[in-house]
């Protein structure tokens, strides 16, 4: 394990790095803007606990569903070469289910939470195979295929619950959306850890990364090297339909309510987005789901950023996507090629200028 | 036939990173005359057409086209000085009329009326006999028709010399006819033309002269009428072996006596015609003929690579079903496919990775190999196969293809295979490896394993395998073993002269 | 690039779907259109045979599945003019307007006494009131106004969403609060709703009685709101009101407010007020944690219906239907069950 994550670092930096500069770069533009930017204090929430805060803990709890559906973006970005713009509908879906188990019984019990957590991931991996088979079976465009989910799946979600908006009041779903008392870490952060781990496991105990590397990069070979590219599609949407449900239920529990219009909205763009910064090709084979988490983060120190400049709400959007668009070409290969020459040359009149010294 | 030459290569030369894919070839057109450039793939056919087009850039050499010197450096060029070339898909646009079609992208700054120029079209299609006219819709042309009113753009264009480069691959016997005799028609209007294709009786219907090319050199110029089908064949996959020595070697892999291992009976797949196969414990045998005749379709249905259609499979006399690769190789078989980049390698993964891949998958999903081990087996195979990497974690794609084929090697050797095939393994590598290569799968043979080699290359055939299964136009049409097997009788074999059927 | 060009595009046109009236402000509204949107379902609670002095109403509305508020609506609709109340109800939803034009030009055809109305589109229905009154049909338009003449239609009952943001302005100004320091977050921005909520708050920020901490949009959206709260909090600038322009970012704002252990409601420092009425706020209400929550009432059925039973006269042909606005020191339980929207 410990040799898998050096080996993450030794080869996967140069992945990294465009991810990597951009949060140095948000953290030095926050520290000149407002020095006290990255302060964290304890304080006490309204339940009495000792809880951190501060903008830091609010970009990684903030970027907690984010990352979450980044992760399992990125497999089907590997394995497919195409994107799923289906999963904030989905996650309406696997919330409104997740709420609806909640409210059927009497009292919200850690039970009915576990059943509850159990049916919005069956639900939202039924979703997530329906995807799988268009583009697996079917082979139709990813985006194209989750076209279909994207514009109905509010609507479904939106039968579940009969059009309302219905609230759930418990102390256990708080504190899955906020803080366990006597934990100070927002719980929807250590839900992110707690599916990473359960990333490097699945990585560390199945072929799946190998496999769907395989699938993406050169799909006639993996076939005649024995892979059911078919089932390799599909589980990475059923992964991702996990992530989906895991996803939605961080944002029900975090406001205790679901209203299955807003919930995640537009959360497809920014994991897509989360995953092209992580330096992941966006048409499938190699990829890195650390990369993805960063870009998640990356995302988030932005928004925030930009909220606590106060910049207005509906501009946010405009100055993300310059900021995008800036990250995603500098990234893009002919920049990457014109760098690589310019550093060559740079190196070579060094070179030169050091054999004059020396003569 | 007028004897006026109007095309004419002196000792070109072309390069490529690594690879000398021209050296002193020499071609000669005639005025009127249908040439034929034949050749074996790789031999160079397609680098010097290319050459000659503009698209390449000659490293050497010297081309005149009626007796002035001249240098091409764009396919416009090429067209400017009369030469043509219609590909073997067409480049047409089948949503235009053919009129339109004939003449898109040739606008002299003035603009030209639709009548006016459907008028000439209708022209030059009645002068030329072609049964198309210029208002149609090109799509709803048959695709010989199509393929005419590409001839017709072209030669409207002033071309003196028209290459046809594969132009009846997509055709059927009638289309064919048609366009042979169009070409008729331009010869005798004094066009010359370049004629590539790899079907030989169609050579021998319409062509007046032959030039072969062989791994990039020149082989030689005939005379149609001069060259038996048996010798074109010949000389086209080279003979210059030592035959001694193939005797001396195949003595030693007289090997047939041990049990049959893999039995095929009337086996068809979606791309091959059903035949019968089998192959014993130990032998090395091989499927020859020339592209096209289905000898890496059949092989690929062996290893159930594309949609079974039929037939009966046994593995050590009991029956069994192999429809999908991965059910071949839990019954022991490995194939290392034709097509390196397309079916061989995951160019953006290490070296490491891609030669677990195969036993990873058929240790299952569930059983990871770890990442020890698989650097222990990489260690081992880069080693024992001499695979010149800068380390285990380099992506293949960047190693040479000699090397990338060593990797794909590995791969199948690390699932310790009772059968392999091999189909042009050695193909596009240098000659080091190719020899490395043979004397693996003699050596695997020796262990026991069981190997279906495929070369274009027959004296490496005859090097190393003790049968050969010769294969036309999708039917097995021969065996040859023991004495049969020499270059001779194989050569007769492909080319059917003599029905060499024992 | 081209998939994201299409991305964007699938988005702006989910986001076209936007519409004026009331139905456009609970944020549960069904912006991407709901199953039942594209079709036209119409029924009949009362056989036709047994009509003898019941009164033939036909109502053509938007679907319940648009919003909360349509929901209440519908509701509202059916239960007032019910069989037990001497009407013969015949319903038409849809959100398309050609399809409600279709439904109302049936309902004439079929000849029912009175013809409610909230049309989907302000244009394209003189043709059809013009029937209707030549076949000595009244017609009632309830919820959203029509660009038709006035001689066209009896009466109109109508929201006034500027009302309806006064009102809750009216109710800070009465809390006298030493100073007023308002972290205010928008819906979507041009929806009726947003403009009518944001304006009686503008003028207070214009005319200096109240501070503008921050003045964000949320569209609507319950994260985004707690993230709004979140930056402000952050930032330890000092804030003693939260107005939200819906219940669910009330409820985002205050989930914000939790975490960083700042209280509110009736006992607490920072006042929470939302809009629409759901039950869920209401008991939020009830239960001391927010304080004032306003409502476009979603209920016209009763007037209209004492208007055709001649019970009142109409003053105008503009009624403006009352806006109620809940303190949560004299909330009711009872207030709860009547004028809540949702379970």
């Amino acid at each position: 394990m410990n040799n898998k994550i050096r080996s993450t670092f030794k080869g996967g930096l140069g992945q990294l790095t465009i991810p990597l500069i951009a949060i140095a770069i948000l953290f030095l533009f926050n520290l000149i803007r407002d020095p006290g930017f990255f302060s964290i204090e304890i304080t006490y929430n309204n339940d009495g606990n000792a809880v951190l805060a501060g903008n830091l803990i609010s970009v990684i709890n903030g970027a907690s569903e984010l990352a979450v559906l980044a992760m399992g973006m990125t497999l089907v970005t590997a394995a497919c070469g195409g994107q799923d713009i289906s999963v904030g509908a989905a996650a309406a879906i696997a919330g409104s289910a997740f709420v609806k188990v909640l409210k059927s019984g009497s009292a919200i019990t850690g039970g009915t939470v576990i059943l509850a957590f159990l049916c919005a991931c069956i639900v939202a991996m039924l979703f997530a195979s329906f995807n799988g088979t268009l583009v697996a079976v079917f082979r139709i465009q990813p985006m194209i295929a989750t076209l279909i989910l994207y514009t109905c799946g509010r609507s479904i979600a939106y039968w579940i619950n009969g059009g309302a908006t219905p609230t759930v009041d418990s102390p256990i779903i708080r504190a899955i959306g906020s803080f366990i008392p006597g934990v100070p870490i927002p719980t929807p952060v250590l839900i992110v850890v707690a599916v990473t781990i359960l990333f490097m496991l699945i990585f560390h105990f199945t072929s799946l990364e190998l496999f769907t590397q395989s699938v993406g990069i050169n799909g006639s070979a993996a076939r005649l090297n024995g892979i059911n590219s078919t089932l390799i599609k599909l589980l990475s949407f059923i992964i991702l339909g996990f992530c989906v449900a895991v996803a939605g239920i961080i944002g029900v529990s975090r406001l205790e309510l679901i209203n299955h219009e807003t919930l995640l909205l537009d959360v497809e763009m920014d994991a897509i987005l989360a995953v092209a910064i992580g330096g992941n090709n966006l048409g499938g084979g190699k990829f890195k789901i650390v990369g993805s988490i960063i870009g998640a983060y990356v995302i988030q120190i932005l928004t925030i950023t930009l909220y606590a400049m106060k910049v207005s709400s509906t501009d946010v959007k405009a100055y993300k996507a310059i900021v995008i668009v800036l990250l995603v070409v500098i990234g893009s290969p002919v920049i990457k090629a014109k760098f690589a020459k310019l550093m060559s040359q740079l190196k070579s009149n060094k070179q030169r200028v050091s054999m004059k010294g020396a003569e | 036939m007028q004897d006026k030459v109007i095309l004419q290569m002196r000792d070109i030369e072309k390069r490529f990173p690594g690879v000398l894919a021209l050296s002193g070839v020499d071609f000669t057109l005639r005025k009127g005359e249908i040439h034929a450039l034949m050749g074996e793939n790789g031999a160079g056919k397609s680098t010097l057409i290319k050459v000659l087009t503009g698209v390449y850039q000659m490293d050497d050499g010297e081309i005149t086209v009626d007796g002035e010197k001249v240098a091409i450096r764009s396919p416009q060029d090429a067209q400017n000085k009369g030469i043509s070339t219609v590909y073997q898909e067409i480049t047409l646009c089948p949503n235009l009329t053919v009129a339109e079609n004939m003449f898109i992208g040739r606008g002299n700054g003035v603009l030209v009326k639709q009548k006016d120029y459907e008028k000439k079209a209708d022209e030059i299609l009645g002068r030329l006999g072609i049964p198309a006219r210029s208002r149609q819709q090109l799509g709803s042309c048959s695709l010989a028709v199509q393929q005419m009113v590409a001839i017709a753009r072209a030669v409207d264009m002033n071309c003196k010399v028209l290459i046809l480069d594969e132009p009846t691959s997509s055709l059927d016997d009638k289309e064919v006819n048609l366009l042979f005799e169009l070409m008729r028609n331009l010869k005798s209007r004094g066009v010359g033309i370049i004629f590539v294709t790899h079907f030989l009786e169609q050579v021998y219907e319409v062509s007046d002269r032959i030039t072969v090319l062989r791994n990039g050199e020149l082989v030689g110029e005939y005379l149609t009428e001069e060259l038996p089908q048996v010798e074109l064949v010949a000389k086209m996959m080279g003979k210059e072996l030592d035959e001694l020595n193939s005797l001396g070697e195949s003595e030693e892999k007289k090997m047939e006596n041990g049990e049959v291992f893999y039995e095929a009976e009337s086996l068809s797949s979606s791309d091959a015609l059903p035949f019968s196969f089998n192959i014993h414990k130990g032998e090395v045998n091989g499927f020859t003929g020339l592209l096209g005749s289905g000898r890496s379709e059949s092989v690929r249905a062996i290893f159930g690579a594309d949609k079974i259609g039929g037939g009966n499979v046994k593995i050590k006399g009991r029956p069994v079903k192999i429809t999908r690769p991965i059910e071949a190789m839990k019954h022991g078989i490995g194939y290392l496919a034709e097509d390196r980049k397309r079916d061989g390698i995951i160019a953006e993964l290490s070296v490491r990775e891609n030669i677990i891949l195969a036993l990873q998958v058929m240790n299952g999903f569930f059983k990871p190999i770890s990442r020890g081990e698989s650097e222990a087996f990489a260690d081992e195979y880069i080693k024992a196969l001499n695979i010149k990497t800068a380390s285990r974690e380099t992506p293949i794609g960047s190693l040479s293809g000699g090397n990338q084929q060593k990797v794909i090697l590995a791969r199948w050797l690390l699932t310790h295979p009772d059968y392999l095939i091999l189909d042009e393994p050695t193909r596009g590598i240098d000659v080091g490896t190719k020899l490395e290569i043979q004397k693996l799968v003699l050596k695997l043979a020796e262990e026991g394993v069981s190997v279906t080699f495929i070369s274009s290359e027959v004296e490496e055939m005859l090097r190393t395998c003790s049968r050969l299964i010769v294969m036309r136009d999708r039917h097995i049409v021969g065996e040859l073993k023991g004495k049969d097997l020499n270059q001779k009788k194989v050569m007769e074999t492909i080319a059917g002269g003599e029905a060499g059927n024992e | 690039m081209k998939r994201l060009k299409a991305l964007l595009l699938t988005g702006v046109l989910a986001m076209s779907f936007a519409f004026g009236g009331c139905g456009g402000d609970t944020g549960a509204a069904g912006t991407t259109g709901s199953g039942d949107s594209g079709t036209t379902t119409t029924t009949t609670t009362t056989d036709t045979g047994s009509a003898g002095g019941t009164i033939k109403v036909g109502v053509v509305n938007n679907p319940p599945s648009e919003s909360g508020y349509r929901e209440a609506n519908v509701k509202d609709m059916e239960s007032v003019f019910s069989k037990e109340n001497g009407y013969d109800l015949k319903t038409a939803y849809s959100l398309k307007n050609d399809e409600q034009l279709q439904a109302a030009q049936g309902f004439i055809t079929e000849g029912v006494d009175y013809l409610l109305i909230s049309a989907a589109e302000t244009t394209g229905w003189d043709e059809v009131l013009k029937s209707a009154k030549e076949a000595g049909i009244k017609v009632y338009l309830f919820d959203r106004m029509i660009d038709v003449d006035e001689s066209l239609y009896e009466a109109a009952v109508v929201s006034d969403m500027s009302a309806e943001g006064k009102t809750a302005v009216d109710w800070l100004l009465a809390q006298n609060l030493p100073e007023y320091k308002v972290i205010h977050i928008q819906g979507a921005m041009g929806s009726d709703a947003q403009i009518g909520r944001t304006g009686a708050l503008d003028e207070q920020f214009a005319s200096g009685k109240m501070t503008k901490v921050v003045q964000q949009t949320a569209t609507w959206d319950e994260a985004e709101a707690k993230k709004i709260v979140e930056s402000v909090i952050n930032s330890g600038e000092d804030f003693n009101v939260i107005y939200a322009e819906n219940d669910g970012m009330a409820k985002g704002a205050v989930a914000a407010l939790d975490e960083h252990g700042i209280t509110h409601g009736v006992d607490g420092k920072v006042i929470v007020m939302g809009f629409d009425c759901n039950k869920w706020a209401l008991r939020e209400l009830l239960a001391g944690k927010w304080n004032y929550d306003g409502q476009c009432s979603p209920f016209q059925a009763q007037i209209i219906s004492d208007l055709i039973q001649g019970k009142t006269t109409a003053s105008s042909k503009k009624i403006i239907n009352e806006e109620k606005g809940f303190d949560a020191k004299e909330l009711t339980q009872a207030d709860i069950d009547t004028y809540g929207l949702g379970e």
